[in-house]
């Protein structure tokens, strides 16, 4: 544990030396955090603005603002963080560009009949991904995300798909903590509902320990 | 514990965030209610299918053409200063 603790630390520490060099004006730190997040940035702003150009757009958008604006970076924040809030933002320009009503929002918080107790439960398949080929595995992921409030599935990607904090991603999208929390709960929840009809396990056996 | 309660403490309990009291009634809940068991296995799972996915990645053609264009925009705004 102290090992990881330590790796941590020096992964922090010389990230920050990064961003020093790169305030500096030195273009090539700035590289190296390109390399280390643009996957990352990618896989946010394709989710948002559900669009590959755009995802595209706002990855190349998101590292010259980042560039541009680093003096106001004071490393209170972790690096990503504060790359992730500007990838966000860029990514719900893009998409309120396309949607003809312009009202997307991170405030929105819609209430469904999914958010209540489903009434019948069908437990899924042993291993419901390897029902289906990678292509069609991710087609059926792709547009069962897609069909969730933009507010959630933000949320839902940043907390279990890029893996960061509920604190962080609260900070990163400019909401409060029980926000985070409620959205990404109905959100897990959604998206659980909707993968049922894919995933429900054939022979219609219950799973029950 | 009702499923509502056991619904509303569900994103705690995945986070492993609960508190050990509310943990132990949660899976005393989970004993015998077999459709918030069900709820909360094929949530965890959704969760799982999503992290592990290979959804949007970035192929390396496009990333490496992303990045010389970014890096080539920056070295112009550093010149521009």
């Amino acid at each position: 544990m102290a090992i990881i603790q330590q790796n941590v630390k020096d992964t922090v520490s010389d990230e920050m030396a990064l961003v020093n060099a790169a305030k500096a004006g030195d273009v090539s730190a700035f590289e190296q955090l390109i390399k280390r997040y643009d996957r990352n940035v990618f896989r946010i702003a394709q989710h948002i603005t559900q669009n590959r150009e755009d995802a595209e757009d706002v990855v190349q958008d998101a590292f010259l603002k980042a560039f541009e604006n680093l003096e106001q970076f004071q490393g209170n924040s972790k690096f990503y963080t504060w790359l992730v809030r500007i990838a966000v933002n860029e990514s719900l320009m893009k998409l309120r560009r396309r949607r003809t009503d312009r009202t997307v929002s991170l405030d929105e918080d819609i209430e469904t009949e999914e958010d209540s107790m489903p009434r019948e439960v069908a437990d899924w398949s042993p291993n419901p991904e390897q029902l289906y080929n990678q292509g069609e595995l991710n087609e059926i992921l792709s547009k069962t995300i897609n069909g969730l409030p933009a507010s959630f599935r933000t949320v839902f990607v940043l907390r279990d798909v890029e893996g960061l904090s509920t604190e962080e991603t609260a900070e990163a999208l400019d909401l409060s903590i029980p926000a985070v929390k409620s959205r990404l709960l109905r959100a897990r929840l959604q998206l659980r509902e909707r993968l049922n009809k894919f995933f429900r396990n054939p022979k219609g056996g219950d799973g029950h320990k | 514990m009702t499923c509502s309660d056991f619904l509303k403490e569900l994103t705690d309990y995945l986070d492993d965030t609960l508190d050990n009291s509310t943990r132990v009634e949660l899976e005393d809940h989970l004993h015998w209610c077999h459709n918030c068991y069900v709820i909360c296995n094929t949530t965890k799972k959704t969760i799982e299918i999503y992290r592990d996915s290979q959804l949007y990645t970035l192929p390396d053609d496009l990333r490496n053409r992303l990045e010389t264009a970014i890096v080539s925009k920056c070295k112009g705004r550093k010149k521009s200063h």
